[in-house]
Parts: C-alpha cells; sequence; structure tokens
C-alpha cells in the first residue's frame, strides 16, 4: 500500500472503515463487554495492545514466513501476546480481568486481530503496521465505547459505576431498563450506529442487491 | 362536497413546488381519509378484487372493537370489584383519571356496567391516545423524510399495540414501546409491507424484555395501586388444572372476565372479531387453522406425557384457547399479512409453528409466562424460508411434469 500515509493508516479505521461498522467484525465481544464502561476500557485496551503488536510481530517476520503455514505463524504470534495480556491484566487489574472473564481468552478468536495481521500486517513494514494495529484498534474502541455508554447509562443509570441516574430499586426515579443489559441490545445499538455513520458518509453504503421497479400509476377518474 | 372543493383548492400548495412540498405525505394521508384515491395500477396487475389495503385495515381495526369495548369494561369491572370488597384501598393515581371517573360515573364505586366502562376508558384511552401520538409521529416523519405516503396499516399497529398493554402500564412505557415498534420493527426496513416482523409485537418485546416489571407477574393487570391479582397463566404455572378450575372457572375465561392485558381476556370478543376477518379472507383460514392445530397437538401431546412437577402439563387445549393472549395473538397478530408467510402451505406451517412454540414457551419454559409474542415473532423469522421452500417445490414440481 505505498503513498498511504501514517496518518491516514491510524485514522482511517476509526470512521471511514471502521472495523465493527463497516467491515461487521469482531461483533461476538461487542455483544459481550459492553454493559459497564470499565470493564470496556480495559477490554478495548487490550484489543489495542495485541492487534498493534501483533501487526508488528508479523509485519517484522513477513518475509520468513512460508506462505503454506501463515496462518498458523499468524495465530501462534496472537496467541502469545493474547496470554501475556492476560497475564498482566490478572496481576495488575485482577476484578476486571475477572468480570472480562474468557473474553480475554477469545481476543485470539477476534477477527480484527486475525484480519489485520492477514490483510495488512503482511504487506506492510513494520512501522505502517504497527500504526494500523493501533489504528483498527481505536476503532473497535470507538465503537465499543459509543456502545457501552448507552448501555451502562440506561441499563444501570450510571457511567464507570458513578450512579448518574438514581434507579427506582434505591429510591431514584430512574426505572432501568433491563433490555440494555441484555446482549442482543448491542445489536440494535451497533445497528442504529452504522444508520448514523452512513447517514453522515453515504459512500459506505453498499450497493443494493435488487432494485423495486418502479410503480406505474394512472389515474382512473 | 365541501371538503373535497377545501382539499382540491390547498392541494397546489403540497405539490412539488408548493409551499409546503415536504408535508405532502401529512396532506395525502387526510386526503384518503375522506375519499377512495383515483390512482390505479396502470400495468399488468395480478389482482382483481375491490378491496385495496386502505379498506382491510379499517376492516381490522373495527373488528378489534368487540375485544377494545370488552376491555375497557373488564377493566372497571375487575377494579370496581375490588374496590367493593376492599372499600379502603385507592383508585390507582388520583388526579385526572379519578376526576374522569367521578365526573361521569352515575351510581358511585361499584355497580353497573356504565360504572365499569368509565373506569375502563379512563385507563385505555390515555394508552391508546399515546400509543397513536407517538406512533404517528414517527409514522409521519418517515413518510416525509423517505417520500411514501402514511399507511393506515398504522391504525391497525396502533391499537393492536394498545390492547395488548396491560392496563395500568406508564404512559412513557406505551411511548417507547411504539417507538419501537413502528421504527425498528417497520420503517428502517421501508415502512408497510417490507418489514419482517408483527410492528405491534416487536414493541411488545421490547417492553417486556426492557421492564420486565411493569409488563408482567400478578400485580400489573388491575388498575387499583398495590393489587395482586394472578392470570390465568399464573394460576396454570402454579397450580396446573385444579387451581384453574377452581379460581377462574373456563366460562369465566372465555367470556373474559379475568385479569389480563387490554383486549386479550374475552376470548368470545376476539372470536367474534376474528370471524368476521376470517369470513371476509382478510385473515387467512390456513394460519388460523395451523394455530389451532398446533396448539392442539402440542396440549394433548403433553397431557399424555404428564409430569409430577409441572402442573401445566395436565391443562388441556380448550383452557391454552382461553388463556393469556392466545386468542387474541392467533386472529389478530398471526393473520398479518406482512410478517406471516405468504403461500398457502407455508401459511399452514407457519401456524403450527406459532401453535407448537406457544404452548412449548408456556408450559416447558419457567422464565416466560406466556408464549404466544414470542411464538409469533420467532415463526415471522422462518415466514420468508418457509415460501422460499414451498415457492422451489412448485417449481421443481412444474419442471418434472415437463
Amino acid at each position: 500500500m505505498a503513498g498511504v500515509s501514517a496518518k491516514e493508516v491510524l485514522f482511517e479505521p476509526i470512521f471511514s472503515n471502521n472495523p465493527i461498522a463497516l467491515q461487521i467484525l469482531g461483533i461476538c465481544s461487542a455483544l459481550a463487554v459492553t454493559t459497564s464502561m470499565n470493564v470496556t476500557i480495559v477490554m478495548c485496551l487490550a484489543v489495542i495492545a495485541v492487534t498493534a503488536f501483533s501487526n508488528l510481530a508479523v509485519s517484522l517476520v513477513r518475509t520468513q514466513i512460508p506462505g503454506s503455514i501463515r496462518i498458523i505463524v499468524q495465530m501462534t504470534i496472537i496467541a502469545s501476546l493474547v496470554i501475556v495480556v492476560d497475564q498482566v491484566l490478572k496481576a495488575y487489574a485482577y476484578e476486571i480481568s475477572k468480570q472480562l472473564s474468557v473474553f480475554v481468552g477469545l481476543i485470539i478468536t477476534n477477527c480484527i486481530v486475525m484480519g489485520r495481521a492477514e490483510g495488512f500486517a503482511m504487506n506492510n513494514t513494520p512501522g505502517m503496521s504497527f500504526l494500523d494495529g493501533v489504528g483498527n484498534g481505536l476503532g473497535y474502541s470507538v465503537m465499543l465505547l459509543f456502545v457501552a455508554f448507552f448501555r451502562e447509562l440506561f441499563g444501570a443509570g450510571s457511567l464507570f459505576g458513578v450512579t448518574l441516574l438514581p434507579s427506582v430499586n434505591e429510591g431514584g426515579w430512574y426505572v432501568t431498563n433491563g433490555l440494555l443489559l441484555l446482549p442482543p441490545s448491542a445489536f440494535f445499538i451497533i445497528g442504529l450506529a452504522i444508520w448514523g455513520l452512513r447517514t453522515w458518509k453515504p459512500e459506505q453504503v453498499e450497493e443494493k442487491d435488487y432494485k423495486l421497479s418502479a410503480h406505474k400509476v394512472k389515474e382512473a377518474f | 362536497m365541501a371538503i373535497r372543493q377545501f382539499l382540491d383548492g390547498i392541494e397546489h400548495h403540497f405539490e412539488k413546488g408548493g409551499k409546503y412540498e415536504r408535508w405532502y405525505a401529512l396532506y395525502e394521508a387526510v386526503d384518503t381519509i375522506f375519499y377512495s384515491p383515483g390512482s390505479v395500477t396502470g400495468t399488468t396487475s395480478h389482482v382483481r378484487d375491490g378491496v385495496d389495503l386502505k379498506r382491510i385495515m379499517i376492516t381490522v381495526w373495527l373488528c378489534t372493537f368487540p375485544a377494545m369495548f370488552f376491555g375497557m369494561w373488564n377493566i372497571g369491572f375487575q377494579a370496581n370489584s375490588f374496590l367493593a370488597a376492599n372499600p379502603d384501598a385507592m383508585v390507582a393515581d388520583g388526579g385526572l383519571r379519578t376526576a374522569f371517573i367521578q365526573a361521569l360515573a352515575v351510581t358511585g364505586a361499584g355497580a353497573g356496567w356504565w360504572d365499569n366502562f368509565v373506569y375502563g376508558m379512563a385507563y385505555f384511552v390515555p394508552i391508546y391516545f399515546v400509543t397513536f401520538a407517538v406512533g404517528g409521529f414517527w409514522e409521519v416523519l418517515f413518510a416525509t423524510v423517505r417520500k411514501h405516503e402514511v399507511n393506515e396499516g398504522f391504525f391497525v399497529t396502533s391499537v393492536l399495540f394498545a390492547l395488548i398493554c396491560p392496563p395500568d402500564i406508564p404512559l412513557w412505557q406505551v411511548a417507547l414501546g411504539i417507538t419501537f415498534g413502528v421504527v425498528i420493527g417497520k420503517e428502517v426496513f421501508g415502512g408497510t409491507g417490507k418489514n419482517f416482523l408483527n410492528p405491534a409485537l416487536t414493541g411488545r418485546a421490547f417492553l417486556y424484555f426492557a421492564y420486565p416489571a411493569q409488563i408482567s407477574g400478578d400485580t400489573v393487570w388491575t388498575a387499583v395501586d398495590g393489587f395482586s391479582g394472578a392470570t390465568a397463566l399464573s394460576w396454570a404455572a402454579s397450580g396446573g388444572l385444579e387451581a384453574l378450575q377452581q379460581q377462574i372457572g373456563w366460562m369465566n375465561a372465555f367470556i373474559g372476565t379475568i385479569q389480563g392485558s387490554v383486549g386479550e381476556t374475552s376470548t368470545l370478543a376476539i372470536l367474534i372479531g376474528g370471524l368476521i376477518l376470517l369470513v371476509m379472507k382478510i385473515a387467512s383460514y390456513r394460519i388460523v387453522g395451523g394455530v389451532l392445530i398446533g396448539m392442539i397437538a402440542t396440549a394433548l401431546l403433553f397431557n399424555a406425557i404428564g409430569s409430577d412437577t409441572n402442573p401445566f402439563f395436565n391443562v388441556g387445549p380448550h383452557w391454552h384457547l382461553v388463556m393469556g393472549g392466545f386468542a387474541f395473538g392467533m386472529m389478530f397478530m398471526a393473520t398479518d399479512p406482512v410478517s406471516a408467510a405468504m403461500t398457502n402451505t407455508g401459511r399452514w406451517c407457519f401456524g403450527i409453528l406459532v401453535g407448537v412454540m406457544t404452548v412449548l414457551i408456556r408450559v416447558i419454559n419457567p422464565a416466560f409466562p406466556e408464549g404466544i409474542m414470542l411464538a409469533i415473532l420467532f415463526a415471522n423469522l422462518f415466514a420468508p424460508l418457509m415460501d422460499h421452500y414451498v415457492v422451489q417445490a412448485n417449481i421443481k414440481r412444474r419442471l418434472a411434469r415437463g
């Protein structure tokens, strides 16, 4: 990808080529870890770290990897990084790592990480690959934080664990929306976010699979 | 013809280039309420019939009236019976409603069908009004921005949605529910005819998962504060057939003097409206028949299996028919021509799936007391698939014929 500036590589994935909103990757974790902002931020940092360093590492050895086993090599690199991240979280943020449970481990299977390693890092210099990893991690994070913001605010009446809308159960006035604490609600929020994004940037709208033919009307009387 | 002249007189303001061009959808809606539109399909049309979408929708709307009026009476009947037995209990939220009830009541609390009716009106009319105003707002907004017509389908959606709410649901929840139903259930897919879920049920499902405390359980069905009255479904879940017969009695459940959502209690009133729909061929008898067959078969199967721990297993099909929202869902929701299957064989399959799933959810799943809402939404998802295979099979059969 010659002639692409570092700035573009870093910032394109945030809105113009968002891994969740445009490429529709990494949806599972977007559903699972977005009930509270604290947990979400830790998850985002973990994904940014893994994507960036796996891109860097894959790019460093890209000329040495035999084409036939490249996926296995990438997986090994990614899995090692995920284990490192998991151990760091357990050491320094034990409570949150318990809430994230398996989802840190499941970063291995996050399509964004694999996709960037295979799609970008295999053909680009280490520096650019690192930036691309950070950029895609940021794109993922923007979307997750957006989802988590609404889910925590309207689902639990708080942000970062601080109560903003005192709920009825605790003597306040806000009736918490139970749907937002269930994973499917993230689908609705992501869908609405994609709707908003594509209204703002119409070039992201896919071509229609079919076109309804025009409805011809004539006046009867 | 004064209205016609007036409408024609202002029409040019709303046409292309006119002053109020962007409000054309509103003008069109008002115009077509008073007069049938003069435009007909110019290309070869497939259907030759005097009935059009508007007439179908208005008929469905009218057919909900027996259930609606009975529902209003029943709200009052349930509340007044309770108040007569416990004179100390307060009328639910005072204020406007109490003033309205006291202004129109003739004989004081307790007796008379008119009092019951007025009491129910004080609860149902605000629900319906909010549904209509908020849902109508979204409908007109989308019609204006997307340049399609405001559709009478909304008449039906709004009345169906209002009828499946519990009587003392907070009005802001009504507004949220119909918003979700109209926007997510219908408009994001392109409006009437392109939605694959029933919008009214989508809205209710949203409320059901978002605010379970206000839409299910034993405390929401009677419009009196602090009153806890079990629905037929919760009697069945806790005590099975015996509890049902002791506490309610089949005839009461059939006529509808039981706890439940506004329009769903009276199987009799629903069947009256439903029969009209069937006779006019607006509701497909195949779907209704399928739902009945599926329900009866599954209920009989559970009766045969039996269970020591789950008393619901012994409840027979005649009880399933009159409990909860089964009759209402079968007649008015499952037969929605847009979200149900379109082919005849597909309609049978669709109906049977709804019936089977309803009983399955009611009896087996302890988390959901009522199954018909989820069963219909579930079957809605499969309707296009059923149609696809029916059409493919037909193509194959005709090819084989040579």
